[in-house]
């Protein structure tokens, strides 16, 4: 601290200090401590508040395990029924079909990666970025939206395949798995760019020898790219997969935009809380829960591939 | 304008180090005065504490017989030349020079005015309107010289400049400087670890070692009269001789060592029981193939002879296989003798210097 | 060599993952000029403007519009200082204390849009400031502000230390040293934050979802017409915006090469 005054003066550093501070403690740090103790109050009218009816308890996380709802389990018609409170039950499959979503991005995008860093010429790179950052910058919205056109019952994809005699009939293709095939597809779709490009960054500076050397001594493709690749992408991989479920479990534009009447996003949830029922604590109590997922896995990822916390850079 | 540099007793302490201990030197105005070593030996140290980046944990500062604690940098009468230079890459060159006159609001004509001036004074007519990256070495060299000169300072300090440069661009720049500075007259602060440099440039020359002084004199005297061991071995080529000192008599006495007992200088503070090793230069080496007796000699075996232009290294083995050399000039009449003779050296008393070893280093004895 | 037909895959597969990239934006372009009621490109029912038409006479976009602006013309000029602010803070620490400040800094970007929103409104509505499109600024600043700093910093350890001390060894002020010689050097990066921190904010849907009251953004605004039923005239909005950021793509890429050349012919001197 004393290394700044010095090297920057008292005016300066202290209006440096101020505005961080007004960054972190105001917008940052004050809210999400004021959220995480609010999720602990009741909802009580405003008359009420800091009175007798006001304590800290747990209730507003306890309700993600009330509301059991029948579930069915099993193909055709047998099958085994538990009841299984609603909210929780839409939490687990939100985290699921995220982690459904990263690890298909993964897998699509890591090819790619590598065809972008080591095979395509050099010549038509810089056209080909150029118009891979496009569908980027145009924006979340247009990106989940556009999906939700081709996806429409009587949209273009019904009509080609039709027009292809492949199908007879329209499809409702959002009812897909559950009522979340469209959901599915488009997290895909919206976030696999922020894959791409950590993976691609963190291949193009490995150096090309290397892979020669392995091929050189022997290693087929796979073994290349387990052992010499993939090592040295971590950290991109990594980070492609934070980013891509965090976004994914927290969009909600994607899961309202190509909802299907049976498909419900966690953050849908918390949308309800908020605005329909007006239960702000319970609101507060789910996004919390919803942080502390992101959290958990950022921290799965990092030990898992063994990163530090600095790759989350864009 | 020019001013006298002080350092009083100045220790400065990081967090894991010391890195200048106890430093106390006096420095004249108008003097071209050098603090050499090796890195690490504290010379930056006493650069930034003297520009005033750095405070001193203990001691004081002064310039012009004023303290100078808590002056920043940008109020102390100094300018710097960095090692890197330190060129600002988005102005121009004469913005670059002007730097200092435009942030005391000097106006434009006038800045313009006084960069060529100072151009013309290192010899870089007409480049004003280049960028830095736009020139040589030298050149950027000269630019910032130039914007040193252009705030009018009373003290430069000079922080190995030459570095970066090659041998015969440095040999230029080193009268170049030394040429400036007097005709200026501001005293420049030095700081190399080319002893070439420093007693080339230097009126006087301080050497350091592990954050200590261990001799401030003229080149010549550091050259001739080193005060101990460290700064023999440091400034110049030696022939070491381990040993004691058998018997002391005003300043004089006698060296045992395992090829003989040699008649040498005393060192400062070394007598009987000092640990202390016997110095001759190469130089002042002679080959005598009968010496008298009484001289001092050291009969030695030829290995081999390395001829380097203005004279010719002589390496050799004396007879417990001590590795000694000797330089001798370059003299069609006064060959050096052949690989694999035996014959002897000789050296003068005067030449024979026993001097303490510096525990500033350590000593490591490879034969 | 064995790889080559991989080689020869691998750049087809590439290709077809452009086309997967680029197709449906271009479906949803289409659309907007297909005489549908319900958007989309086939069947194809002739071409026609009245999309834009309907576009341009629907006065809830243009407020949304003018909101979106608004919000984030404030995001910019707050979020900018306060990145430069943190970066240079940052960028003088060393250790522990540099990990821990930065990755608070950084624990925004992580955070899910949702949870910001709700906890940005939460924490002025104990002030009794009431959700609005204020408080979406001051949500959508608190993770934009980050990335401005990011960028900001990437471009700040460029920088060579000794041109400051430089700049005070010959007399500057702090205050002048930074005006002339260390603003100048971050000047691209903090218009490169001030675009991104633009862009971010328009764009944005989750944090200013939860923050924005009664008013609406553009973003938001199309995000919720879906289920009131859409006319292809979004798809007229769509295509604006997506010329617009084409526009902006071919801009950026004659710059950069610009710059490219541009070095390239000082480094040959």
């Amino acid at each position: 601290m004393s290394e700044l005054f010095r090297r920057y003066g008292s005016g300066i550093t202290y209006t440096a200090v101020g505005l961080t501070a007004f960054w972190l403690l105001i917008l940052v740090i004050f809210p999400y401590a004021g959220l995480f103790e609010q999720s602990f109050r009741p909802y009580l009218p405003v008359t009420e508040i800091n009175g007798p009816n006001d304590h800290y308890f747990l209730h507003n996380y306890l309700v993600l395990f009330s509301n059991p709802q029948d579930m069915t389990f099993g193909f055709g018609g047998s099958g085994v029924t538990i009841p299984i409170p609603i909210h929780l039950w839409v939490f687990f499959i939100t985290i699921l079909y995220s982690s459904v979503a990263t690890l298909a991005v993964l897998l699509i995008c890591y090819p790619i990666a590598y065809c972008l860093a080591k095979v395509m010429p050099s010549a038509l790179l810089p056209s080909y970025l150029l118009l891979l950052v496009i569908p980027l910058w145009v924006s979340e919205l247009m990106r989940s939206f556009s999906w939700y056109i081709i996806l429409s019952l009587k949209g273009p994809l019904t009509i080609v395949l039709q027009s292809l005699g492949i199908i007879t009939d329209p499809i409702h293709w959002t009812w897909g798995m559950n009522g979340y095939s469209g959901i599915i597809v488009g997290l895909i779709y919206t976030y696999i760019l922020f894959m791409l490009f950590p993976i691609y960054n963190a291949m193009t500076s490995l150096d090309s020898n290397q892979i020669e050397a392995a091929e050189d001594l022997g290693a087929g493709i796979f073994k290349t790219h387990w052992r010499v690749v993939m090592p040295h992408c971590k950290p991109g991989i990594a980070s492609g997969c934070v980013t891509v479920f965090m976004l994914s479990a927290g969009s909600l534009l994607v899961p309202s935009l190509l909802a299907s009447p049976k498909s419900r996003w966690f953050t849908e949830v918390i949308q309800q809380w908020m605005f329909e029922t007006h239960d702000w604590n319970a609101g507060a109590a789910y996004a919390f829960i919803l942080l502390f997922t992101c959290t958990a896995f950022v921290t799965l990822m990092m030990r898992l591939f063994k990163v530090g916390f600095t790759d989350i850079a864009k | 304008m020019t001013a006298s540099v002080e350092l009083r007793d100045v220790t400065m302490d990081f967090a894991k180090y010391r890195a200048v201990d106890n430093v106390s030197v006096k420095i004249n105005p108008g003097e071209f005065f050098s603090f050499l070593g090796p890195s690490g030996c504290g010379k930056t140290t006493i650069l930034r504490m003297v520009s005033g980046f750095i405070e001193p944990s203990q001691g004081q500062v002064l310039i012009g017989d004023k303290d100078m604690k808590g002056i920043g940098p940008n109020k102390r009468p100094t300018a710097m030349i960095f090692q890197n230079l330190a060129l600002f890459p988005l102005m121009t060159v004469w913005e670059n020079i002007s730097f200092g006159l435009e942030v005391r609001g000097v106006n434009k004509a006038a800045r313009r005015a006084r960069a060529e001036e100072l151009l013309n004074l290192v010899e870089l007519p007409g480049v004003g309107d280049r960028f830095a990256s736009q020139l040589s070495g030298g050149q950027r060299q000269r630019v910032a010289i130039a914007r040193a000169l252009a705030v009018e300072p009373e003290v430069m300090l000079l922080d190995e400049p030459l570095s970066a440069l090659d041998l015969k661009l440095r040999q230029h720049m080193r009268a170049e400087l030394r040429a400036i500075q007097k005709r200026t007259n501001v005293t420049f602060i030095y700081i190399t670890h080319d002893q070439g440099e420093a007693l080339a440039m230097s009126d006087r020359v301080a050497v350091m070692s592990r954050g200590k002084i261990q001799q401030v004199d003229v080149p010549q005297k550091i050259y001739n009269t080193p005060s101990n061991g460290f700064v023999a071995s440091f400034v110049g080529e030696n022939n070491k001789f381990s040993g004691r000192v058998s018997s002391v008599s005003n300043g004089l006495g006698k060296f045992k060592s395992d090829v003989g007992e040699f008649a040498v200088t005393l060192g400062e503070g070394v007598n009987k029981d000092s640990k202390c090793r016997l110095y001759v230069r190469p130089e002042n080496v002679v080959f005598a193939a009968k010496p008298k007796s009484g001289a001092n000699a050291v009969p030695v075996t030829v290995e081999s002879v390395s001829f380097e232009g203005n004279f010719a290294t002589v390496n050799m083995r004396d007879k417990k296989g001590h590795r000694l050399s000797a330089e001798v000039r370059n003299d069609p009449s006064n060959l050096p003798p052949q690989v694999g003779t035996s014959t002897s050296i000789v050296f003068d008393q005067e030449k024979a210097l026993a001097l303490l070893d510096s525990e500033a280093v350590a000593y490591e004895e490879k034969e | 060599m064995a790889f080559k037909p991989t080689q020869t895959i691998l750049q087809a597969y590439s290709y077809v993952f452009l086309g997967y990239l680029l197709l449906p934006l271009v479906v949803m372009c289409g659309a907007a000029f297909n005489d549908s009621r319900f958007p989309t490109i086939l069947p194809w029912n002739g071409f026609t403007w009245r999309w834009f038409a309907e576009l341009y006479n629907d006065t809830t976009i243009w407020q949304a519009t003018a909101n979106t602006g608004l919000v984030a013309i404030a995001v910019v000029a707050i979020s900018v200082p306060i990145g430069v602010a943190g970066a240079i803070l940052v960028n003088s620490l060393k250790g522990r204390s540099r990990t821990l400040l930065y990755a608070t800094m950084i624990a925004p970007i992580l955070t899910p849009g949702a949870v910001i929103g709700i906890s940005t409104l939460l924490f002025w509505y104990k002030f009794n400031a009431p959700a609005g499109l204020q408080i979406s600024v001051l949500a959508q600043t608190s993770f934009i502000a980050a990335y401005v700093m990011l960028m900001v910093l990437a471009r700040l350890q460029s920088f060579d230390g000794a041109l400051e001390e430089a700049a005070l060894d010959l007399g500057a002020s702090h205050a002048q040293m930074l005006r002339r010689v260390l603003l100048p050097h971050l000047y691209p990066a903090i218009l490169g934050g001030a675009v991104l921190a633009f862009f971010q904010s328009v764009e944005n849907f989750n944090a200013t979802q939860f923050t924005r009251g009664a008013s609406t953004t553009l973003t938001v605004y199309v995000g919720s017409k879906v289920r009131t039923g859409i006319t292809p005239s979004i798809c007229a909005l769509a295509a604006i915006m997506i010329s617009i950021t084409i526009l902006g793509a071919i801009i950026y890429e004659i710059i950069r090469r610009n710059n490219l050349a541009k070095a390239e012919t000082l480094q040959a001197q």
